[in-house]
């Protein structure tokens, strides 16, 4: 297959392109699609999605995959809005310790960090595999959520923490503000550090990485706390913008998160992708859903195209792979 | 195939041509590996393939064997044009390939390899698993390789692995067959083995390709020769006309310098020492892989360690590297003081690289990029303030691309995408750009040419003479011989000579690495 510049440039910028596309087709099937006011939609729907995806991306380079980042969301959202509301009780004293909205949001990225932790040691330190130790993590984090709020959401929760998820800087949603730092971020993390060579390195090939002197362990454990802590800032975001914190919240989002680093080109076998890509992965992912929603296409029909969406990028991505690699 | 021609008589003088290249050209981005390429291969005849790494050898036998199509050209068949969508069609057809890259699967038995996609049937349809096994065992006889079919493919040797590739082309008749770079790590009686094989199907009208970068093995086998540089055939011929001298020339496309020659040095103190270091064995087999050794290596000194397959070597270099530290024991001095390594991540903070054997294995991250595997070890030489600088990684590792004539695209093509020994060369590059004080070098030069080889050598001797100490493992006898100031000759783990330079005669080395059984004989 002769392979000129201008395939290499459209199998490079595929995302993109299709992308373009779907925003093309949209404005001419729906009025409503390109204004301001549904741009801003589209990007405060997807900023969940994104911080999720994030810390994906980097368990999925890394070699790994990460089921319980939904269920992390929940239980940090519920801890940060129950802490917020109520105080946490010292146990075998009188004493509450009461938390300001600060406080609360940190407590909501410690406790998602420290359940990324748990299961980046269960991964390094008890050799499980990553798809055990994470499905533990999701039916324990989803277990807890349940223990603290007794299956009832918390609501009320003032709105200098709502701001989180409804409030706007110099006119951008505070959401999209958080999701385009934490992008610019992390494309540094995983393309300018040692830490995210090194990621690579452990995804392309652990033996060789081991072997470089690189430690092992210790970046997949700190890449499972970083998703952990993202999934934990999803959390807060998600519980501000309802103003409540929901046990079942984020339920299936790590199966949309995992859709969106696939069509974002990374591969499930680990080494390869980018967080860009991811980003793209979720602008597809989040135009799709409101186009679909914007057409009154119903809900089923696009759970099914979404399928179909995934599948084709990923078929797309195996071909072009076996094009170049033979 | 048409014309009822069916059988091949193995006819006069040249024999009929079964296969033919014509034309062939092949684009990568970045890179013309093919250009206007023909290639005649005759009945019964091994036709040699020679050329410098990245010359588009590899490019041309996985188009002859259906891995992908050319670009342009055609391929024929008993003067019929053909076109294989994948190398089980080409099998189908007659044409086998032993790749240079093992490509078993290694967890699946050695029977199911050798069967893999043609696995007889029963009545039933379920795979026969009695034929299977005979079938196998039958096939493992040919290679001479006596390993129970049932075994996994994962728990035999690199060279025990490439004998079973052989067995199974060998095992479906093909009338065409394609060896690239087949005895990269194989041993010298399963060298012998190969030849012998070799013969046997040159007798039987099979068509043979043939890869190496080992001259010495060609007048064994070879009948005609064809030369690569650069994407274009730069010479054809019968073996008998060419000198080696030609060979190299023409590969190169320039006059070459002279052989290597190492210059007398004399070594400074000692950097690295051991005592009774013992590695014991992981599962079945011999108790010690490494047993009792004690060895001395000194600064600007090259210690060669010589063994047959299975002696240790390269257990005896994980294990001075810390990559199995709950398994060995005895003592370990670096510079004057003693160590314990936890992990390779504690030998390299003490001075030591190791550039491993199995590149795919244990040398390179396929999917990163030339520069950020070349400079995977370094990389705070390529940090500014803290960030990776990808201007400062790739200006302290592309003098090293250029030295060893490491023939890439550009410094971010992906390392999978590179011959096997332009791969090679990258990990030598990597380890060298840490800067060691000791180095620990696991056949070197495997599958490199020989112009980079000499390239190698000498720079090898150029770091020693700059005060590293350096321990190089290899099979091929004249590289110990060539390269090193001291040789050790391991057996069964145990070092059981040690010969001054002057002193390491061919056959004094050979004598004391053969096993007691065979020394009688020999
Ligand atoms: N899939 C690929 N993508 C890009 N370039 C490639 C690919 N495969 C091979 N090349 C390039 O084509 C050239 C020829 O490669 P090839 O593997 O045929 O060399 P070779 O003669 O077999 O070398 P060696 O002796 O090192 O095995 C090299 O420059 C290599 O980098
Ligand atoms: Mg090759």
């Amino acid at each position: 297959m002769p392979e000129s510049k201008a395939t290499a440039f459209l199998t490079r910028f595929r995302s993109l392109l299709a992308l373009a596309l779907m925003v093309i087709a949209l404005s001419l099937l729906s009025d409503r699609f390109l204004t301001p006011d549904n741009g801003w939609n589209i990007l405060r729907q997807i900023s969940v999605n994104l911080c999720l995806s994030i810390g994906m991306t980097l368990v999925i380079l890394s070699g790994g995959i990460d089921l319980s980042v939904g269920a992390i969301l929940a239980l940090s959202g519920a801890l940060a809005a129950g802490v917020l509301k109520q105080g946490l009780g010292i146990p075998g004293t009188e004493w509450m310790l009461q938390f300001t909205p600060s406080g609360a949001i940190l407590v909501g990225i410690g406790v998602g960090a420290a359940a990324g932790w748990v299961n980046g040691i269960a991964i390094t330190r008890f050799q499980l595999p990553p798809f055990v130790a994470t499905l533990g993590m999701f039916s324990i984090a989803r277990g807890l959520t349940m223990l603290w709020t007794g299956g009832f959401p918390i609501t009320g929760l003032g709105d200098a923490f709502g701001h989180l998820g409804t409030g706007a800087l110099l006119g951008m949603p505070t959401p999209v503000w958080i999701m385009l730092a934490l992008t610019a971020v992390f494309v540094v993390v995983t393309k300018r550090t040692r830490f995210g060579r090194h990621l690579y390195a452990v995804g392309g090939n652990v033996r060789a990485a081991r072997l470089t002197g690189l430690n092992v362990a210790r970046i997949t454990t700190a890449v499972y706390l970083l998703a952990g802590a993202l999934a934990g800032v999803a959390g807060l975001i998600v519980t501000a913008r309802l103003d409540s914190a929901q046990p079942n919240a984020g339920l299936g989002y790590e199966l949309d998160s995992i859709a969106a680093v696939v069509i974002g080109g990374t591969s499930l076998a680990g080494g390869r992708g980018s967080v860009a890509g991811t980003v793209l992965g979720c602008l597809i992912i989040g135009v799709l859903n409101n186009g679909l929603f914007l057409l009154n296409v119903s809900p089923f029909w696009q759970q099914v195209i979404k399928g179909v969406v995934i599948l084709l990028a990923v078929a797309l991505d195996k071909a072009n792979a076996r094009n170049r690699d033979a | 195939m048409g014309g009822g021609k069916a059988v091949i008589a193995p006819s006069a003088a040249l024999g009929d041509v079964v296969i033919e290249a014509i034309g062939i050209g092949k684009t990568f981005p970045g890179t013309r590996a093919l250009d206007g390429v023909n290639l005649t291969v005759r009945a019964g005849r091994l036709m040699a393939l020679l050329g410098e790494n990245g010359a588009g050898k590899s490019t041309l036998m996985n188009i002859l064997a259906g891995v992908f199509p050319p670009d342009e050209g055609t391929i024929q068949m008993d003067g019929q044009s053909v076109r294989f969508a994948n190398p089980q069609r080409a099998l189908a057809a007659g044409i086998g390939i032993v790749f240079q890259e093992l490509s078993l699967i290694p967890y699946l038995s050695v029977a199911e390899n050798l069967f893999l996609g043609r696995e007889p049937r029963s009545a039933s349809g379920l795979i026969d698993t009695r034929r299977l096994l005979a079938e196998s065992t039958a096939a493992l006889q040919r290679v001479d390789l006596a390993v129970d079919p049932t075994t996994l493919v994962a728990d035999l040797r690199i060279g025990q692995q490439q004998l079973v590739e052989i067995a199974r082309a060998i095992s479906a008749h093909v009338r065409v067959l394609i060896l690239d770079e087949p005895t990269s790590s194989l041993s010298g009686h399963e060298v012998e083995v190969l030849y012998g094989v070799i013969r046997e199907l040159k007798r039987r009208g099979v068509a043979l390709v043939y890869i190496t970068h080992k001259f010495e093995e060609l007048a064994a086998v070879c009948d005609d020769v064809t030369i690569l540089r650069d994407g274009r055939v730069v010479g054809t011929a019968l073996f008998r006309d060419l000198t080696r001298d030609a060979m190299v020339r023409l590969m190169a496309g320039r006059d070459t310098t002279e052989l290597y020659q190492k210059v007398a040095f004399t070594p400074g103190e000692e950097i690295l020492r051991t005592r009774g270091l013992s590695l014991t064995g992981s599962g079945v087999g011999r108790r010690f892989l490494v047993d009792q050794v004690s060895l001395s290596l000194r600064r600007g000194e090259v210690v060669g360690v010589f063994g047959l397959v299975g002696a240790g070597r390269t257990e005896l270099l994980e294990a001075l590297f810390g990559l199995h530290p709950d398994r060995v024991t005895g003592e370990l001095v670096v510079e004057g003081r003693a160590v314990r390594f936890e992990s390779p991540a504690d030998a390299i903070a003490a001075g030591i690289a190791l550039a491993p054997e199995d590149r795919k294995r244990d040398g390179l991250v396929l999917p990163m990029s030339v520069a950020a595997n070349a400079s995977l070890a370094s990389l705070d030489r390529a940090l500014r303030a803290g960030f990776v600088s990808e201007r400062r990684e790739s200006s302290y590792v592309g003098p090293y691309i250029d030295r060893f004539r490491i023939k890439i695209a550009s410094l971010n093509q992906r390392v999978v995408d590179l011959s096997g020994g332009n791969q090679q060369k990258v990990i030598l590059a990597k380890w060298l750009a840490t800067a060691p004080k000791i180095l620990l070098l696991d056949e070197p030069t495997r599958g490199i040419d020989v112009n980079a080889k000499r390239e190698i050598y000498a720079f090898i001797d150029e770091l020693a003479r700059a005060g590293l100490g350096l321990i190089v493992v290899s099979s091929e006898l004249p590289e110990v011989l060539a390269l090193s100031d001291r040789v050790l000759v391991l057996r069964e783990g145990r070092v059981t000579a040690e010969f001054a330079r002057a002193d390491a005669t061919p056959e004094r080395v050979l004598h004391a690495a053969l096993p007691d059984s065979s020394r009688v004989a020999s």
